[in-house]
């Protein structure tokens, strides 16, 4: 066979693999459309659920994610940063450092429905957090931390080594170096990291299953100490617990979490491109 | 070997700073400082040359103690700046690096204002008065001869300056802290002739006010620079003396062969 045939039969094969892993994507999100689109409405979006949950809203559903993810936030985005700051900034390589290092790959590794029996244990029975945002919000912290944590360090490291020595010769300490000219460098890299968390924690279903997340409640949550229910465990419920349930409610909700969850990348997008357009000037 | 090494005739000369059987070692064991002995006069150029690996990048690394962040293995002797040992224990290194500033080989301006670069530094000591932070803007652009090519626009990002700008932009950042001393390690080796002019040419200006260490890009550079000169191979200090004499009367014979091309 004549080498420009090989040639072009391999690029052929090659774009057409590439083509294959963008179909995926693009026809879950038009059988969703097409499937759930007919039952969005404003009294979709805002209202209760009633009959069974056979037919109604789901805000409540909503108002728990936006809850759990902003729990979730709170607790994993101080500390994966910390953490990320301290192994890129400060951590030698010694015995320790691989310790954490090991146990951030392994935490990675983990399944989702292990984090959800170990918040079972620690938060909800051992701590006394009950079944409740709370513990939830801590659970799937847990679980997104070595996210966090990864891809802060990897943003952190990007920063040229230079400015720091450049910040240190003209009388800067560690950390003045690192508050003010590594930090803000590293910001769009992390702040990504930080929302491809986060949307991966909004999408979560198993670390909520037995920590927080509840079958069917009539009111939205009051304090950090009720359960709530969420998008993705409602959907799971409403697509196998409840019998005669109409398949648009059931569509028309992953629409929602599908939205919500693109939403997040969406912005995730926009701060790493608006950050590339700046640093170019 | 061990080569007596004079120093430099010093009438009426004040030494600003004297580096006593220093000696440096890398964990790694790559560049090391064998029994460095040398003195610095003060507002003067000083020039400190040779080929690769020499450690004259090292020996100037130490001055200001930016070192401390590699990994040294072992290090030995004093280095007296004002008569003060710079390794003692209680030493405040953040004060000697604003005493010591420093121009690295690549022109590496923070990621902020032409302005910010100036006043980082300042800063960080505490300076917030916006008179004392233009004063020290104008100043040292203008000692680093780029205040006219930038004063209408200090508030543009630094890294749109041309690289030889950039440089420029580089000492002042250091003029701006009003150092005693200026460390340059090869400032000029990626400019162009011209940049590389106006560098040279504002280190003549500045060794009126300041001690200026230099690492040349080139033996040429070297020459046409130094009013001391200290000629570094594999580690030792070969010779040392007025650059004029040096220059033209070596009395080593691999100072000589180096200077005159035989190898390098």
């Amino acid at each position: 066979m004549n080498r420009n045939l090989v040639q072009r039969l391999g690029f052929g094969l090659l774009s057409f693999m590439a083509l294959l892993t963008v179909l995926p994507i693009i026809l879950v999100i038009i059988f969703i459309v097409v499937q759930g689109g007919s039952v969005i409405s404003v009294e979709f979006i805002t209202g209760f659920p009633f009959g069974g949950m056979r037919s109604g809203g789901i805000w409540p559903a909503i108002v728990g994610t936006f809850y759990l993810t902003l729990g979730t936030a709170i607790f994993s985005v101080p500390l994966g940063v910390a953490a990320a700051i301290y192994l890129s900034e400060y951590a030698s390589d010694n015995g320790l450092t691989r310790l954490i290092r090991l146990a951030i790959i392994n935490l990675s590794g983990i399944p989702s429905v292990v984090y959800g029996l170990f918040g079972l244990g620690l938060f909800v029975f051992f701590l006394q957090f009950g079944t409740s945002i709370l513990s939830a919000s801590l659970t799937l912290s847990i679980m997104t931390l070595p996210v966090i944590i990864s891809t802060s360090e990897e943003a952190l490291r990007a920063v040229p080594q230079a400015f720091r020595t450049v910040s240190i010769s003209v009388g800067a300490t560690r950390w003045q170096t690192i508050r003010r000219i590594v930090l803000p460098e590293a910001l769009p890299g992390i702040i990504t990291g930080v929302i491809l968390g986060l949307e991966r924690a909004a999408g979560e279903t198993a670390p909520i299953l037995f920590t927080g997340a509840a079958f069917f409640l009539p009111r939205l949550p009051g304090s950090p100490f009720d359960a709530t229910m969420a998008l993705p465990y409602h959907l799971f419920v409403i697509s196998t617990q409840v019998p005669e349930m109409p398949i648009q409610i059931q569509y028309g909700t992953a629409l929602v979490l599908i939205t919500f969850v693109l939403a997040m990348n969406l912005i995730a997008n926009y701060v790493r491109s608006r950050a590339r357009a700046r640093r170019q000037w | 070997m061990s080569v007596l090494v004079p120093a430099p005739a010093a009438s009426g000369r004040t030494m600003k700073i004297q580096i006593e059987n220093f000696s440096l070692q890398y964990q790694d064991g790559t560049e090391t400082l064998r029994n460095i002995n040398l003195e610095i006069v003060a507002n003067a150029v000083t020039v400190l040359f040779g080929p690769a690996g020499g450690g004259k990048s090292s020996l100037l690394r130490c001055l200001n103690r930016l070192n401390d962040l590699a990994d040294v293995q072992n290090r030995s002797g004093r280095i007296l700046l004002d008569g003060q040992d710079i390794f003692d224990p209680k030493a405040d290194v953040i004060g000697l690096r604003r005493k010591v500033g420093m121009v690295f080989a690549r022109p590496v301006v923070l990621p902020m204002s032409i302005r910010q670069n100036l006043t980082y530094g300042l800063e960080l000591a505490g300076e917030n008065r916006k008179s004392r932070l233009d004063e020290a803007i104008s100043r040292s652009l203008k000692q680093a001869a780029l205040w006219e090519e930038v004063h209408d626009r200090l508030d543009d990002p630094a890294i749109a300056l041309s690289g030889g700008q950039q440089q420029r932009l580089c000492l002042a950042r250091s003029l701006a802290l009003q150092p005693d001393v200026i460390l340059l390690d090869e400032p000029t080796s990626g400019l162009d002739p011209i940049s590389t002019g106006k560098v040279e040419a504002s280190l003549q200006e500045l060794k009126k006010d300041y001690t200026i260490i230099l690492v040349p890009h080139s033996v040429q550079q070297a020459a046409r620079t130094a009013d001391y000169a200290a000629f570094f191979l594999q580690g030792e200090l070969i010779e040392f003396g007025d650059g004029k004499t040096l220059f033209t009367t070596p009395k080593q014979k691999k100072t000589e062969d180096y200077i005159t091309g035989r190898f390098g």
